[in-house]
């Protein structure tokens, strides 16, 4: 089933981390496999922040393993090696949990496919987000428990989409859960609600054009869409209009960059997502409730229609 | 209970040609004898006054919980229930086979007064996916805006959103009657078999795909016509019903029903009669 949830403010910051728990945990009877968030904090946009993992954390059905902390271990001094070889300065580093890190770097590039494909290249780590404002965090469990375990509670943005996954296409881990960075675009993040029927077509596709997956996840297939449409030069909001033809299936699903959020329904309008908005905030999520845990007076919300895409801007 | 097996006499309804199928096995139809009315007893219903008005907080109660205090509250013989802060939670009202006026002062979640037969209600806010679905008889009305699936099913009764609507209204639908003050999604009347929907605004792709049997008439712009939908006249009587149906309504008084296109089936089914329920009970 899977739930969603993204709020925008407009024009300030707020405490986005709290909001978008209060509202992913009123949706985990959607599923509570996994919980991720992709938060756009208030930051000086010097520095790149990198959310990766050197691990998995395994749950059911997954096709990953559970490995020992030296193993991790291992690979963070080989992550910490390539970063130095490419003149990227390390200034500021978080360990949260064995397998999960946050990094601040000091990086002049533009070119964040030759570092992604560059640190990804070794084995066992994968990029969560890149970016200068967005920070992908995800793990198993409800949205309470990935919030206390990574203290999310007290991130200050101005947008947040995020997720709690009901494992249906693929096993229960970090690799499968979303949101999906939309590698390799600085700050661009997607999550999904629904099921693509033309994911492996358009994997090869999307392959044999340079494309990397990283899970065998349906709903990495819309990151990915959407950043080689983007790499081709259409704006967020054509690439979004043209997955409604693109991409097969039932879906509604949410993407964020470093100043925008945006929203598309497929042409059944199969899958549920509510939509309030007003001149400083807007707020949506797969159920109402989601937008009662930060809107609990009574307001107008709607429904969008079926194949609606819709962008605002903070 | 009959055996149809043994019957070799054709019944009222075959020889009026109303349905033609042998019939094998037992019915699980059950004749009902007035003589014997004490010894029946319709579950969930009470003698409710309508001006026996009480209040009930919902806020810190679960759906469970909220519906057993309402059937709770009917049973004390109230007949004006007003439910405050329903914030949205699933699966409010549903169950009441009762008349009752029952005011919600907020929006529902999904599921909301679902099953019901009988009551009288409004809600003063939007609902959810799945409103009333099948819905026996009574009136629901929702001030704002209301999700998908609206009035899924529903056998009788009428269904009245002032707002706009998501898609799949009056899916399977069997009788009753829809009202949308606003626009309506994409596959509105899908699969319908009877009844009738009106829609004051524009209505989006695949209207009336594969409907049996029914009536949609539409105010403003179709998307795109479903399979088995056909335009077809808009008659004298039903103007005259349309204009009726709108001021009980409460909703698009000045509304020039001249102008609304009426869709219907175009294909026509085997062994399929169109009377609704109540008409077919007149005619055995």
């Amino acid at each position: 089933m899977c739930g969603i949830a993204g709020l925008i403010h407009r024009g300030k910051s707020s405490n986005v981390g709290s909001e978008l728990q209060g509202m992913l945990q009123a949706l985990k009877h959607r599923g509570e496999d996994s919980t991720g968030y992709a938060l756009y904090g208030d930051t000086d946009g010097k520095n790149f922040i990198m959310r990766f993992k050197v691990g998995e954390n395994v749950g059911e059905g997954s096709s990953s393993v559970m490995e020992d902390v030296s193993v991790y271990d291992e690979r963070k001094k080989i992550v910490d090696q390539t970063l130095a070889e490419m003149g990227a300065k390390v200034v500021k580093e978080e360990r949260t949990l064995p397998y999960s890190l946050r990094y601040e770097i000091d990086y002049d590039t533009k070119d964040l496919l030759d570092f992604s494909q560059r640190i990804e290249s070794i084995p066992g780590v994968e990029i969560l987000s890149m970016g200068k404002s967005l920070e992908v965090i995800k793990d198993l469990g409800n949205a309470k428990m990935v919030c206390d375990r990574y203290s999310l509670d007290k991130v200050v943005g101005t947008h947040a989409i995020g997720h709690a996954r009901m494992a249906t296409e693929s096993g229960v881990d970090i690799k499968s859960a979303h949101p999906f960075w939309g590698y390799p675009f600085s700050d661009v993040s997607v999550v999904h609600n629904g099921q693509l029927t033309n994911y492996w077509n358009n994997r090869r596709v999307l392959e044999n054009k340079g494309m990397r997956f990283m899970s065998e996840c349906d709903s990495e297939l819309i990151a990915v869409y959407l950043a080689e449409k983007m790499r081709d030069g259409a704006t967020l909001e054509e690439g979004m209009k043209e997955s409604l033809t693109g991409l097969d299936g039932v879906f509604t699903y949410f993407v964020a960059t470093k100043d925008s959020l945006g929203m598309a329904k497929d042409t059944m309008a199969a899958k549920p997502l509510v939509l309030y908005e007003s001149d400083d905030l807007v707020a949506m999520g797969s159920e109402e409730i989601a937008i009662r845990s930060v809107l609990p007076q009574e307001i107008d919300t709607y429904d969008p229609f079926d194949g609606e895409v819709k962008v605002w801007q903070i | 209970m009959a055996n149809l097996k043994t019957v070799s006499k054709k019944s009222k309804a075959q020889s009026m040609g109303m349905h033609t199928e042998v019939l094998t096995g037992r019915t699980q139809q059950k004749f009902f004898n007035p003589d014997e009315a004490e010894n029946f007893y319709y579950f969930g219903t009470y003698d409710v006054d309508f001006n026996k008005r009480t209040e009930l907080d919902v806020k810190d109660m679960t759906a469970p919980e909220a519906n057993k205090e309402i059937d709770n509250l009917m049973s004390q013989g109230y007949g004006t229930i007003v439910i405050k802060n329903p914030q949205g939670k699933h699966s409010l009202g549903v169950g009441i086979l009762n008349k009752l006026n029952l005011i919600f002062e907020g929006s529902l979640g999904y599921f909301g007064m679902g099953s019901c037969d009988g009551p009288i209600v409004r809600i003063n806010g939007r609902v959810g996916w799945s409103c009333a679905e099948n819905l026996m008889a009574g009136k629901v009305v929702i001030e704002k805006n209301a999700g998908s699936c609206f009035g899924a099913a529903i056998r009788g009764g009428d269904l009245i959103c002032k707002g706009s609507v998501g898609a799949r209204t009056g899916i399977d639908m069997k009788g009753g009657t829809i009202i949308i003050g606003g626009d309506a999604g994409a596959f509105t009347g899908f699969m319908m078999q009877r009844g009738r929907i009106i829609i004051l605004g524009n209505v989006g792709i695949n209207l009336g795909d594969s409907m049996y049997d029914g009536t949609i008439f539409v105010g403003g712009e179709i998307g795109s016509y479903g399979s088995d939908a056909v335009d077809a006249e808009l008659t004298k009587s039903d103007q005259d019903w349309l204009k009726r149906k709108l001021k009980v309504a409460e909703i698009g008084e000045n509304f020039d029903v001249s102008k609304m296109k009426k869709i219907v089936a175009g294909k026509k089914l085997w062994n399929y009669d169109n009377l609704e329920p109540t008409e077919k009970k007149g005619a055995i």
